[in-house]
């Protein structure tokens, strides 16, 4: 019984670090190629999951909900870029948080002034509806399994057109130096605002997968930036090998603490305190995890050569 | 040399800040004296922030921790007080503010230690990023812990006291924190105008240099650090009696952007820059907030164009730009 709850807790940790892997790939590459750092991904997010829930209800599909959730991101982020996030590569990183920090006022703000302040709602299409039996007896709800499935192909694309495609080729040149790839002819400008439209793409996707299991609401995207943040750091600013293995780490470790700390707490403590200090300890682990291993490699796991 | 353009601006914000809540008292009108009070313990809180910001460079997204640790010590001490419960090791709650302030300041003061040694060990956008994590590692302990309340927050039910001062009326309430806020000001302005703050603003701009002529640049820094993230704490504590209730909210990373928002609206590194972007800010709050439910949205507007394109802030519009920086 408990062994399979574990592997439950397990597939839960892996399915929020697939979810991580997606905010972080783009937080990161935006961050290797531009040398900007965006706080308003996470509105993008929303958007993605905004966008999945009203088509999704338009049309009584969820996979055109999907659809419409990449473009709608991918758009909302190429226009951002165009408009404003283009002005802030040359501005410190003061500047550059300030004014994200700004976008992610008028996102939220936007979106609650369009969809009001209720949360949106999103039914797991039918074909991923239902549970799968789990070695132990229990059952794990089919849709997760898809999640971490959709995931795992997106990290594997995101390295297949990075490591194998023409525009890949570009975005690694733009990473180790920005100058030369414009010197040597390279529409540097187009190449940024299609990063950031991935980026973007990215976290729409992200948001859309999750609003199926969580309700759709404005701020859904700051704890998840927040925690992306924390999976970039961890991984090496830059590095996609390291936003994979960070996204990893920070969801199974969130998860499985939360799940098995105030259980540990009862070897020390009385049960009325185990369940509080336990919960209160495992709220932490991931920032604990951050810091020790800033403590041993100040950038990270994965520090891009460059840097 | 005294009277130069900036100091006649600071001196009427400084006056103008008093004059408020003074008319305001003769009218009658109690609500606009907790909006000066607003102000002003925004400020300092902002003050706190700009040194290790505006002097030293270290843009830390993460100070809503130590604002937060400071109502938090003004939220327990006065509920324990209040219950007749020990706190720790034997020592009661109190509503003395002295006593209150202290402990908010040397809480604040041994947490910003903490987090400032492993933050500063990065540099540019790691830093941004961890101070924000470390922020909100704060506050998830806050919300998950149910003794101090949790996600509800905590009620002062009376504020706490000051010797010889009836604090429960608002225009001494609002005479206690100016006081506290022009001592905030002064002591930013000793400590950039010191040795330490020479070598704090040294270490922004040329990091080698400072490390060649025999300083380490961490140390400097962490002190830096240190020192502001007590000012904020005790600008907390103040936070926290002016609302009567402390809340993790107090400790979120939209706190910790705001906190960096007045300094930019004022004007980034300048003495007064945080009292003249707390007061845009509290009166922007306050007047889109009549015209508007949707205020955020402008604000968040406004924010963008003053860093797109105005980038002095309000001093820098009002008094020219900075001497040096």
């Amino acid at each position: 019984m408990t062994i399979a709850l574990a592997l439950e807790q397990l597939l839960n940790g892996l399915q929020l670090g697939v979810m991580l892997f997606l905010m972080a790939a783009g937080l990161t590459l935006i961050f290797g190629v531009m040398g900007l750092i965006n706080l308003a991904h996470g509105s993008l997010y929303m958007v993605g999951a905004f966008a999945c829930a009203t088509v999704a209800a338009w049309t009584g599909s969820f996979w055109i909900g999907l659809v419409a959730s990449l473009i709608a991101a991918a758009a909302a982020g190429a226009i951002v870029e165009l408009v404003v996030i283009r002005k802030l590569y040359d501005r410190d990183h003061l500047d550059q948080v300030l004014a994200t920090f700004a976008l992610i006022l008028m996102f939220s703000e936007g979106t609650r002034w369009l969809f009001g302040s209720f949360p949106l709602y999103l039914d797991i299409p039918p074909l991923l509806q239902g549970a799968v039996a789990l070695p132990g007896g229990t059952e794990y709800p089919l849709y997760r399994l898809a999640i971490i499935a959709a995931g795992a192909l997106v990290a594997f694309g995101l390295y297949m057109l990075i490591s194998r495609t023409r525009l890949g080729m570009r975005i690694r040149a733009g990473e180790s130096d920005r100058e030369m790839i414009g010197a040597l002819g390279v529409d540097i400008r187009t190449l940024y605002t299609v990063v950031f439209a991935l980026g973007a793409a990215l976290a729409g996707f992200a948001g859309a997968m999750v609003g199926a299991i969580q309700s759709v609401q404005v701020g859904m995207g700051e704890p998840v930036l927040i925690l992306a943040f924390v999976v970039i750091v961890i991984g090496g600013i830059g590095s996609i090998k390291g936003a994979l293995l960070g996204a990893l780490l920070v969801g199974v470790t969130d998860t499985m603490g939360r799940f098995l700390l105030p259980k540990l707490m009862l070897l020390f403590v009385p049960p009325a305190q185990a369940g509080m200090i336990g919960g209160a300890i495992a709220s932490m682990l991931i920032y604990i995890v951050m810091a020790v291993i800033l403590a041993v490699k100040p950038r990270g796991l994965f520090p891009p050569a460059h840097a | 040399m005294l009277l130069t353009r900036e100091n006649i601006v600071n001196l009427i914000l400084a006056l103008g800040l008093l004059a408020v809540p003074l008319a305001a008292n003769a009218l009658g009108q109690p609500f606009y004296i907790t909006l000066a009070t607003r102000v002003a313990i925004l400020a300092l809180a902002a003050t706190g922030l700009n040194l290790a910001l505006g002097v030293g460079g270290l843009v830390s997204f993460g100070h809503a921790a130590f604002f937060g640790i400071g109502g938090y010590v003004a939220g327990i001490l006065a509920a324990h007080n209040f219950s007749g419960d020990p706190l720790l090791f034997g020592f009661s709650g109190t509503n003395q503010m002295w006593i209150i302030w202290i402990v908010a300041v040397a809480m604040a003061g041994l947490v910003g230690l903490a987090i400032g040694a492993i933050s500063l060990r990065t540099s540019g956008v790691y830093f941004i990023m961890i101070t924000l994590a470390f922020a909100q590692m704060v506050y998830y302990f806050a919300v998950s812990w149910p003794a101090y309340g949790g996600e509800d927050g905590l009620s002062i039910l009376v504020r706490n006291q000051f010797p010889g001062v009836m604090t429960m009326v608002p225009l001494n309430y609002f005479l206690i924190c100016y006081v506290i806020l022009l001592a905030g000001i002064a002591l930013f302005a000793v400590l950039r105008a010191s040795r330490f703050g020479a070598a704090l603003q040294a270490a922004r701009q040329n990091e080698v240099r400072v490390a060649t002529v025999g300083i380490q640049p961490y140390r400097i820094r962490l002190t830096g650090f240190v020192l502001s993230a007590m000012i904020t704490g005790l600008a907390g504590a103040l936070f926290a009696d002016l609302n009567r209730f402390v809340s993790p909210s107090m400790l979120s990373w939209h706190m910790s952007g705001e906190l960096i928002v007045l300094i930019i609206l004022g004007g980034t590194g300048r003495l007064f820059g945080p009292l003249a972007g707390a007061a845009l800010y509290v009166a922007f709050e306050y007047a889109l907030g009549g015209l508007t439910e949707r205020w955020q949205f402008f604000l968040g507007l406004i924010l963008l164009l003053v860093v797109l394109f105005a980038r002095g802030g309000l001093l820098g519009l009002l008094a020219g730009k900075a001497k040096h920086g």
